[in-house]
């Protein structure tokens, strides 16, 4: 106890202790510690941001994401050509230099409609990832902080949430709403409402483990209320895991969208997406492969690429590696 | 370097030591443990002997610099005490005797460890496997974290006779229970199905101190042995790894911060600072008239039973960061003998008598209770 | 030191117990292994009572498990004690509430004891040392609190200018010292302090310590000092109190406790420590303890301490021993046969 381990800013923690303190020099009484190259104030999401510097794959991460987000909010920096004027004399042509990837059966692009479906993708992930969030944090603060029989009540009710199959909401879902068209929204509201418990249970969790610290008994000492002990001591302290929770949720919430749009229960025509347009190649995947791998290659990539990101700021805020 | 090594010499008590070795059974494992204490004493040969050691660990704040050129030697039979604070590096110095450190970030940077001549070091994993436990056993502080939960005691300390001996199932459980007596854990026989939680701390120091005597090491490394224990049971615990390494006739490294503890059970002291060695000498010695200002610190900064008394006498300051160890002395910054030398050289062994050396320019004056 | 007339704290029969499933002493629960036979409340604390008094240092000892953390909680009023009184100037510190209780979380601080958890990572150093400014505006105007915990660093020895770092960027005896800073903020009389150097290095708590004196004589506080080393505690306290499985049985000036001891488990305890002087070896006559504390869930009948007792009688397993003056020496202590052990008083 007395001794912290190597790892404290870095590095796998070794099993011996090794101070790295980086202040010294203090006479016995009242002096003061006068050594002036412990550096500048760094806090915890400083020294995360210092690791993440670091890690390639952290860079590769983010320059997908953004390419992206950019390909979802301004599809017109990628490609000139609209994804919905199509030319069914040039169905099923193979990729060109004009059509980089082919054409699909209705003789559409499929570049442009590949760029345009990233829109609808990205988001229906960013939507449901939102209203999850907010559910999650609310139900795994509440929770964890008052404990006893509410804990007990949300705990079950999110053992519930999980117990009801995803597949089975969205096909109830897209049916009641009929043939109206809603856009994005159905979708939107399955993936939200059913997709907050692993958030909550990680938030729970944090706050459980955070309301039990040191520090926590401290400020109550001093008089600190339950507002303050909730937002200014354990939430700060359960946030970073959560953050990361949301990040590795959002490729997860895409990638069941595709998966939703390619069983027909999800995202449908006027609406371009990408498990929609892999939905209508599959049939004639031997004859035309091109209208289904390029959507397919990049939903992959978005998904891999909010994985990535996820874990590698999973990693940073660590604090078994801190 | 190695010039500098001064042979292990045979200081007063360390003969003691050997001679105490006689009237008990020779260890087992040895055959002739009357003939090897008697080529001991003429030969002097360590049975283990660090020498040089350097080591370093890779952090994100730079290269830290654990290990400066540590040596020591142990004895057969002797009990050598490793006295330092955090981060002095007198764990990771028998981390890497026993081979266990994590490499990255650890990395020996120089230096060899010779045991009975051998370079442990130099040796192949498959080849030094057959020290760790064989002939040199270690244990830890938290005895909690270093047994299994989810198995029994018995089974552990079962496992630990097979790592060694190879011996059946029933044999290997038959002396678990003999080692849980040797331990003096009352009702073994019905306590060996237990699992570590079921014990109190200071019983699962014993299993612990059990498994490591599990295949009769030559040396057995105390790592803060009783740090993480009450003072009464801290009494049984020393009382009893004194006993058994008399009985047994191991040597025995006590890693530990504590001087009350090395006062008591010690032959030999090192005393290590930021890396490196700073003094080393016979307890009673280095308790009288301490070489080296840093030790002298330490002797006065601790608290006596025998009295309230005025404010402690402090070191001043820290210790240093390891990624920015001082020029010169590692100490110079809190020394009360400091001066431009200190700051400039790093001092060299000031030999104070047979066996005996501080690590400091003033070596002198300090043992000789000047002020600085 | 012991001169006003009348406490600042009085004590009287305190206890808590635990549910066997709820609560916790701490380390040190379930030991002895076969908890579970015995199914009862945990009495960690099990009828205290004592008096603090103005300026005093009142150390309490004892081994893990004894209870002198949950007593420290209970004077913090961070657990609601299951029977018993306590007096801050004659008023119920346990029936206050609402703007007396802020009022006596002025008055009544603690320091604790792992410096690595009792700071928030996410604050930096100004945060946490200005909190209770926060918490009690009315302690300090807005615009001086800077200044303010400035100074406070500065007292505790610390670079005020290190205002906006992070814990993470101190050793473990400069945190400590941050929470000295805190537990000082709002001029409390008294603070408790829960083992407050146990988790740092000899040299830097023989600083802590010191530091702690200082404060304490500069600003005329009060310390209740619990601790398990029994040389640090003779150091720093004027009064001791040694407790055994929820127990006081021994309270005395620290001469009388260290120099006089009566009860067997002190002296037990005292022979016990280990004294850094290899000469010692000659003359030290340890009493040894037989086998571990008793699961404070079934504590023995009679005299708590008597399976362990190296001069137990028949007595001792049917009466249980108040704590009281004894004839041996002129302070409380119980033991029915309490006695001065002679020849051994050179620790």
């Amino acid at each position: 106890m007395s001794e912290r381990q190597l790892g404290e800013r870095g590095g796998a923690a070794p099993p011996v202790r090794i101070r790295i303190a980086s202040s010294a020099g203090l006479p016995g009484i009242a002096p003061r510690d006068g050594e002036p190259d412990a550096g500048p104030p760094r806090g915890l999401a400083g020294d995360a941001w210092y690791d993440l510097r670091r890690k390639p794959i952290f860079w590769v991460a983010v320059t997908l994401v953004l390419l992206f987000l950019v390909m979802a909010t301004v599809p017109r920096v990628y490609t000139s050509i609209s994804p919905t004027v199509c030319d069914l004399s040039r169905s099923q042509n193979p990729p060109s230099g004009q059509h980089w990837f082919g054409t699909d059966l209705q003789g559409c692009d499929v570049y442009a409609r590949t760029i345009y479906g990233a829109r609808a993708s990205i988001l229906v992930g960013v939507l449901s990832t939102l209203v999850s969030g907010v559910l999650a944090l609310v139900v795994g603060m509440v929770a964890g902080y008052y404990g006893g029989w509410i804990d007990a009540l949300l705990t079950r009710i999110i053992d519930i949430v999980l117990g009801i199959p995803l597949l089975l909401a969205a096909i109830v879902l897209s049916r009641s709403f009929g043939t109206r068209d809603l856009g994005i929204w159905p979708v939107v509201l399955v993936l939200g409402v059913l997709g907050w418990t692993t958030g909550a249970r990680v938030v729970r969790s944090c706050v459980i483990s955070a309301k039990q610290q040191d520090y926590v008994q401290a400020a109550r000492m001093l008089g600190a209320g339950n507002r303050r002990i909730m937002f200014r001591h354990i939430l700060p302290n359960a946030v970073a895991p959560f953050i990361v929770v949301l990040t590795i949720a959002l490729g997860v919430f895409i990638a069941t969208e595709a998966t939703l749009s390619f069983l027909g229960v999800g995202l449908r025509p006027p609406t371009i997406s990408w498990g929609d347009d892999i939905s209508v190649a599959q049939g004639r995947f031997y004859q035309a492969p091109w209208p289904l791998l390029f959507p397919a290659g990049f939903l992959a990539l978005t998904v891999v690429a909010f994985s990535m990101l996820g874990e590698s700021v999973r990693e940073a805020f660590d604090p078994r590696l801190r | 370097m190695t010039g500098l090594y001064s042979p292990p010499p045979k200081t007063g008590s360390g003969s003691a030591q050997a001679a105490m070795t006689g009237p008990y059974s020779p260890p087992p494992q040895t055959g002739s443990g009357s003939a090897q204490a008697a080529m001991t004493a003429m030969v002097a040969a360590p049975l283990l002997d660090v020498r040089d050691l350097a080591l370093q660990f890779h952090t994100r704040d730079g290269v830290a610099t654990v290990l400066n050129g540590v040596s020591y030697h142990l004895d057969p039979a002797e009990v050598l005490a490793v006295l330092g604070e955090s981060g002095s590096g007198k764990s990771v110095t028998a981390h890497a005797i026993m081979g266990i450190l994590d490499t990255p970030p650890a990395r020996i940077t120089g230096g060899e460890i010779l045991y009975q001549g051998q370079d442990l070091l130099r040796m192949p994993e498959s080849a030094r496997r057959r020290f760790r436990g064989r002939e040199i056993g270690m244990i830890f502080q938290d005895a909690l974290s270093a047994l299994n939960p989810v198995f029994s005691v018995g089974f552990q300390i079962a496992e630990a006779v097979r790592l060694g001996e190879g011996t059946s199932r029933a044999d290997a459980r038959k002396r678990a229970v003999e080692l849980m007596d040797l331990v003096r854990i009352p009702g073994a026989r019905q306590r060996v199905g237990e699992y570590p939680h079921q014990f109190s701390g200071g019983m699962r120091q014993r299993i612990m101190i059990a498994m490591a005597l599990a295949q009769r090491p030559k040396v057995l490394i105390a790592d803060e042995p009783t740090t993480a224990l009450d003072v009464t049971v801290q009494a049984q615990i020393m009382d009893l790894l004194a006993e058994l390494r008399r009985d047994l006739g191991m040597a025995m490294i006590l890693i530990t911060h504590d001087l009350g503890v090395v006062a008591d059970v010690a032959d030999r002291i090192v005393v290590m600072y930021a890396g490196r060695i700073v003094e080393q000498a016979d307890v009673y010695q280095l308790y009288r008239t301490p070489g080296h200002p840093y030790t002298r610190g330490l002797l006065a900064s601790v608290p006596r039973l025998n009295g309230k008394g005025a404010p402690l006498a402090t070191i001043p300051g820290l210790p240093p960061s390891l990624t920015k160890i001082p020029t010169g002395c590692p100490f110079h910054p809190r020394c009360p003998y400091a001066r431009d030398v200190c700051r400039s050289t790093v001092p060299p062994r000031v030999p104070l008598g047979i066996g005996r050396y501080s690590a400091c320019h003033f070596a002198r004056e300090v043992a000789d209770g000047r002020r600085g | 030191m012991v001169a006003a007339a009348e406490p600042l704290i009085r004590v009287e029969n305190l206890v808590k117990h635990f549910g066997t499933t709820g609560g916790g002493t701490g380390r040190g629960r379930s030991r002895h292994g076969r908890a579970g036979r015995h199914p009862g409340a945990i009495r960690a604390v099990d009828g205290v009572s004592f008096e603090l008094y103005r300026g005093e240092t009142l150390g309490v000892v004892g081994e893990s498990g004894c209870g002198k953390s949950t007593l420290a909680k209970l004077l913090m009023l961070a657990e609601r004690p299951t029977a018993g009184r306590a007096y801050l100037e004659g008023r119920d510190m346990l029936k206050m509430s609402g703007a007396e209780l802020r009022r006596l979380r002025r008055r009544v601080q603690m320091v604790m004891q792992d410096p690595y958890t009792s700071l928030n990572p996410r604050m930096t150093v100004g945060d946490i040392v200005g909190e209770p400014y926060e918490i009690h505006p009315d302690a300090a105007p807005r615009g001086d609190r800077r200044r303010l915990v400035q100074q406070l660093l500065e007292y505790v020895g610390l670079n005020p200018e290190h205002i906006n770092r992070y814990p993470h960027q101190f050793s473990g005896g400069q945190r400590q010292r941050v929470g000295i800073a805190r537990a000082l903020a709002l001029r409390p009389e008294v603070i408790i302090c829960d083992e407050p150097v146990s988790a740092l290095d000899v040299s830097i708590q023989a600083q802590v310590i010191n530091l702690l004196e200082r404060l304490q004589a500069e600003f005329g506080l009060s310390y209740i000092f619990i601790a398990h080393d029994l040389s640090v505690v003779r150091h720093i306290s004027d009064r001791v109190a040694v407790m055994y499985l929820g127990k006081f049985v021994e309270v005395g000036t620290e001469a009388q406790i260290y120099a006089r001891p009566t009860h067997p488990y002190t002296q037990a305890l005292l022979s016990a420590v280990p004294v850094p002087d290899p000469d010692a070896r000659a003359w030290r006559d340890i009493i040894r303890l037989e086998g571990d504390v008793p699961s404070p869930a079934d504590p023995p009948s009679g005299c708590r301490f008597r399976t362990r007792c190296w001069r137990p009688r028949e007595r001792c397993a049917t009466e249980e021993p108040p704590l009281a003056m004894r004839a041996a020496d002129p302070h409380p202590s119980a033991c029915h046969f309490a006695e001065l052990r002679h020849g051994a008083s050179r620790w």
